[in-house]
């Protein structure tokens, strides 16, 4: 049985190793795919600086747990008691300095230079400096959606946000402040940076600078109610040319189309104007995501569901169905009514 | 002084003779009971009550989590358990189970007859069911079973202003508060008790430098909780003058803050986990020279790190803060004080390496856990240094990468020295020596679940999956590990059945222990298995810091070279 | 009692159990100071940040009369002590009764100071950040005179049906070591209400 003991705490060791550099192996691998982020594929300075600090880190506990991991699984094997014993104590050592010391010195070095590695990091991220042509975005976070406003270029969107991709040699970052209309919530999307908590009655502040384009997946990161699991959001990188584009179109009221009277009849009578806007029209609302170019967004609910007609009605006729303890009511309308809703919201690129 | 006439012989009490007496009796005489041993008994039964309550929440959480999209439990219910699992797991089972032993141990091991205020024990452990009660309560309250009732869902450490009126409305967040508060109040006071105890009532020869490191510990544990309590009662004063006399502490709409919640939160909670962990480290303190039959190595250091563990303890706690903005002087602070906790910690493993080395290691199954909790503390602490790398903590933070690093702590570490504490003690306590082979079939089956599930759940952390979340999407890249993660409980859930079985079985059928079965050096093994309502005859007088050594080896005593 | 000491060098005697009672005190005062402390933290924080209601400096006046009864009667508490000690039990009561009454004094300031504050200046507990902070620490600290009274109420009874006697000087010690501990609390929250963050 001690025999055993040993090979388990071999194999518990073996297996934790095997864990992380499968791990890595993976994430070395991982691609652009947009849905799988990982702290290990950075694709921004932060996220960068934050990675080869790890890297560093990990290679110091690294050789750490070696070393110590060796010395208690040798001395499991060498010291048990085997059969043949006779039945005499060992001899009773109470201690030595000369150890102690040791032990003590090598990890308060180990200590120094770890921080002193750390607090670089800390430094660079937390009190960098903006160039002009940073762009400016402001994140209110809500209970279960993100909102999006681009004071410099004046409109406001929600759950995806698309940013400029920044150039290493001439850097155009992005900005953007942090603020709660409600709890604590938290940004992050793994591949561009660490997160930063979103709190009513502060002013938080986190900054990014995409290296390639594509699209990043994050989440609320801090419980902030029942539907916090579904509190997703979307990084859309652009190249220059692509995110001028978006901006412009952003900054259009939205498109009236007479086809969908009907639906912007009922839409606007209903309290749906309560909750939400439609720059343009007489929905003014706050509570809820400003739906004004609602079709440029890939996902609805905050990247609950995929943005298709199905899944649109679905969520217009009862939202609980999709995201229970959200705080959408169901307007409790018609089926037509829900289509014609649907239709005209359809329309809203 | 200690000879052979003040130590107990070994009775045998015939079972028949202490079953004859009616139910009520036998009952009554356990509620009015001011005996530490029988308190301390009350502690353990009543935190491994709990503990079989939260592990079953934890189990409904990873059945919910094993596969993507999954609708086992709503997403309101999900928010209760792991809110319920956290909070009991932490008050109800962890502080009771410790507070057991300390309570049973720490006078059999001073050689008194008691704790210094038995009257004030008794209404500390009725103040800490209490508080459990209502707490477990809430699920009933409110909604009734059906829906789970009222039970808290703001995450055990309550953040606000998630917990305000406007945000949870209704009772849960009361339940959580008002149970927590009735309950630190027993904690305080139990506190108290033990460092009295130990500063006043240890045995003539006993000075501070020949106590056993259990009783050492424990007492550094109780001044901590001492200080430590308080900051969280009085932030729960606090969210009670805000929910239900209009006060604005937390109130973010008038002004109030929402992180003054989090400091005086952590400001309890950091150091509440190494109230947790310290007296793991008690245990293992007693058990690994035993079985690796040397002294503790280097006694006095190992009480100058736990001194200092305690004292830093109190200066880390924004580390938990480490997202929330706050500026880099103050993150690098704290990863300073962070790091530095390292440093007494890692002293300590060494200590312990340096007892095994060189002596003679029986592998009993107490002394299984225990080295088990030696690997694995390491590979906890390790993730806590990766942690405390604040621009680290900002991707790991609130991740699964950090529920990983704390579960290893506290049952790789805590949970395995308790299994190590409940065997070494059970023949004391109950005069018979458990099954070895069920006992090895527990730490096997134990050792492969945890290891399954925790070391796997440090990945899905690494790819980006928050915690505190009821479901997830496919294509993530997170379900093979929440698969991995969920199958490793079915082991851990086995080896616990092993477990209990063991115990009902030994305690009526097993082989009697007499007094010292494992051949130790405390005082507690001089009394009889179980000892007698007064513990010793005679307060034993002693010498040096393994009185029963110097007992057995006349010829070379410890007094000798201490 | 121990029946063998013999042998034991008086170095290594442990302290005895006689000092249980104080040990407990400083126990429990550690664990209430803590809790001060964290509401006094609270009160400094939110110091000029109430978004609206009266100032401190507008409503608040430093209670010296209170505050002189509260430090007597630490004065006249300790007198009782050493009464006992001698075992005089009618000087004793006499002190201790003396005790009684200025911390009742104090009760009966804060009461009306109180009042002027609540109906004449609108300061309640919800009326702003200072409101909560204000009777939230205050409130706090007299809560535990009130405790105080209540325990040095009873002891009055035995007092006065002469069941006060010399062997209980331990234990009356350690009472007044609580009394004492509500005094100096009260020297902090004075000093931080009424003087530091005015």
């Amino acid at each position: 049985m001690e025999l055993n003991l040993t090979k388990a705490g071999w194999l518990a060791g073996v297996e934790t190793l095997l864990a992380f550099v499968t791990a890595n192996a993976w994430a070395a691998n991982a691609t652009r795919d947009p849905a799988t982020p990982n702290i290990f594929a950075p694709a921004s300075t932060p996220a960068d600086s934050i990675y080869h600090l790890s890297l560093f880190v990990l290679a110091i506990t690294g050789l750490i747990f070696v070393v110590v991991f060796t010395l208690l699984a040798y001395a499991v094997v060498k010291f048990r008691r085997r059969s043949g014993d006779d039945d005499r104590e060992p001899p009773q050592i109470y201690g030595s300095n000369q150890m102690e010391l040791a032990w003590t010195v090598i990890p308060v070095l180990i200590v120094v230079v770890l921080f002193l590695a750390a607090a670089r990091v800390i430094h660079a991220i937390e009190d960098a400096k903006f160039p002009a042509g940073t762009t400016e975005i402001t994140a209110i976070g809500h209970q279960f959606w993100w909102e999006f406003q681009y004071p410099g270029q004046g409109f406001v969107t929600a759950n995806e946000l698309h940013v400029p991709v920044s150039d290493r040699a001439h850097p155009t970052p992005t900005h953007i402040t942090l603020m709660s209309a409600d709890t604590d919530h938290s940004f992050w999307v793994p591949k561009l940076a660490g997160k930063t908590d979103l709190i009513p009655n502060r002013v938080n502040s986190m900054w990014i600078d995409p290296h390639e384009t594509g699209v990043y997946v994050g989440q609320c990161a801090q419980y902030c109610g029942t539907q916090h699991a579904k509190m997703l959001l979307r990084v859309v990188v652009d190249l220059p040319e692509d995110f001028n584009k978006w901006i412009a179109s952003q900054k259009q009221p939205a498109i009236e189309l007479d086809s969908v009277a009907q639906g912007r009849h009922i839409f606007e009578s209903t309290a749906c104007v309560n909750c939400h806007t439609i720059a343009g029209t007489d929905a003014k609302g706050k509570f809820g995501p400003d739906l004004t170019h609602l079709m440029t967004r890939t996902t609805l609910a905050s990247g609950a569901i995929a943005n298709t007609q199905e899944n649109l009605r679905t969520w217009i006729k009862d939202p609980d169905a999709i995201k229970p303890g959200c705080l959408m009511p169901a307007m409790q309308m018609s089926e037509e009514e829900v289509d014609a809703v649907t239709a005209y919201l359809m329309t809203l690129r | 002084m200690l000879d052979g006439d003040s130590i107990s012989k070994p009775v045998f009490v015939p079972r028949s003779e202490t079953m004859t007496r009616p139910l009520f009796d036998r009952v009554h005489e356990w509620i009015v009971t001011v005996d530490h041993k029988k308190l301390g008994l009350m502690y353990i039964g009543y935190g491994i009550l709990f503990l079989v309550i939260a592990g079953l929440e934890a189990t409904a959480m990873r059945i919910q989590l094993a596969v993507p999209n999954n609708h086992f439990v709503s997403p309101q219910t999900f928010n209760q358990l792991f809110t319920m699992h956290g909070t009991t797991m932490v008050f109800l089972v962890g502080m009771p189970l410790l507070f057991g032993f300390a309570n049973y141990f720490v006078p059999l091991m001073i050689g008194a007859r008691d704790m210094a205020f038995p009257r004030l024990n008794a209404w500390s452990f009725w103040m800490s069911a209490l508080g459990g009660i209502i707490l477990y309560f809430s699920f009933i309250g409110g909604g009734g079973l059906y829906g789970a009732g009222a039970a808290p869902d703001v995450g055990w450490f309550a953040y606000a202003p998630l917990t305000a009126k406007a945000f949870s409305p209704g009772h849960s967040t009361d339940y959580w508060t008002i149970g927590l508060l009735v309950s630190g109040f027993g904690s305080i006071g139990t506190a108290l008790n033990i460092v009295t105890t130990v500063l006043c009532m240890r045995c003539p020869g006993m000075t501070l430098n020949r106590m056993p490191l259990f009783v050492w510990l424990n007492m550094v544990m109780a001044a901590m909780v001492l200080i430590v309590i308080s900051p969280l009662t009085a932030a729960q004063i606090m969210l009670l003058i805000d929910r239900y006399l209009g006060g604005h502490f937390f109130d973010t709409q008038a002004g109030g803050s929402a992180v003054i919640w989090m400091h005086f939160f952590w400001i309890f909670g950091h150091p509440e986990v190494y109230v947790l962990i310290i007296p793991g480290f008690a245990i293992a303190s007693e058990i690994i020279p035993v079985f690796s039959r040397k002294p503790i190595f280097g006694y006095a250091i190992m009480v100058a790190a736990t001194l200092s563990i305690g004292f830093l303890s109190l200066g880390v706690w924004a580390h938990h803060m480490f997202t929330i903005g706050m500026t880099s002087y103050s993150n690098a602070f704290f990863t300073a004080t962070t790091m530095a906790i390292g440093v007494p910690t890692g002293i300590k493993i060494f200590n312990w390496l340096g007892t095994m080395w060189g002596g003679k290691l029986r592998f009993t199954v107490p002394m299984m856990f225990c080295v088990a909790f030696l690997f694995q503390f390491l590979i906890a602490g390790l993730t806590g240094i990766m942690l405390s790398a604040s621009p680290f903590d900002w991707q790991l933070g609130n991740s699964y990468f950090v529920v990983a690093h704390f579960h290893y702590v506290l049952i790789g570490g805590l949970v395995f020295t308790i299994f190590a504490a409940l065997y070494y003690w059970f023949p004391k306590v109950s005069g018979r020596m458990f099954n070895e082979t069920l006992g090895k079939w527990h730490f096997w089956l134990f050792l492969i679940g945890f290891h399954l599930t925790f070391d796997f759940m440090h990945i899905p952390g690494v790819l980006g999956m928050p915690r505190r979340i009821y479901t997830y999407e496919a294509g993530r890249g997170w379900e093979v590990w929440n698969l991995i993660i969920s199958i490793g409980v079915i082991f851990q859930i086995a080896g616990i059945l092993c477990w209990v079985v063991n115990f009902l079985w030994s305690y009526f059928k097993g082989k009697p222990a007499g007094n010292d079965p494992w051949d130790a050096w405390t005082l507690e093994w001089s009394t009889s298995s179980p000892p007698p309502d007064y513990n010793f005859a005679t307060i034993p007088v002693v010498r040096s810091r393994r009185p029963l050594w110097d007992l057995k080896h006349p010829e070379d005593p410890d007094w000798k070279y201490e | 009692m121990a029946a063998t000491t013999i042998g034991v060098p008086q170095n290594e005697m442990p302290l005895g159990h006689e000092l249980r009672g104080r040990v407990g005190m400083w126990c429990l005062i550690a664990a209430e100071s803590a809790i001060f402390s964290i509401f006094v933290v609270a009160y400094l924080y939110y110091a000029g940040k109430s978004l609206s209601g009266p100032t401190p400096r507008e409503v608040l006046e430093i209670p010296i009369f209170i505050s002189i009864a509260l430090f007597s009667s630490s004065f006249t508490i300790v007198r009782a002590e050493r009464a006992i000690e001698r075992g005089n039990a009618k000087l004793f009561a006499g002190w201790w009764f003396a005790t009684i009454a200025l911390g009742a004094f104090f009760v009966l300031g804060t009461a009306r100071e109180w009042y002027t504050l609540i109906y004449e200046h609108g300061l309640t507990i919800s009326s702003s950040l200072f409101g909560t902070t204000f009777y939230s620490l205050v409130g706090l600290h007299l809560s535990h005179v009130l405790i105080g009274l209540t325990g040095l109420s009873i002891v009055m009874v035995f007092a006065l049906f002469g069941k006060v006697k010399q062997e209980h000087a331990e234990r009356i010690g350690v009472f007044a070591l609580y009394w004492h501990f509500v005094d100096a609390v009260w020297v902090v929250v004075l000093t931080v209400v009424y003087v530091i963050a005015r």
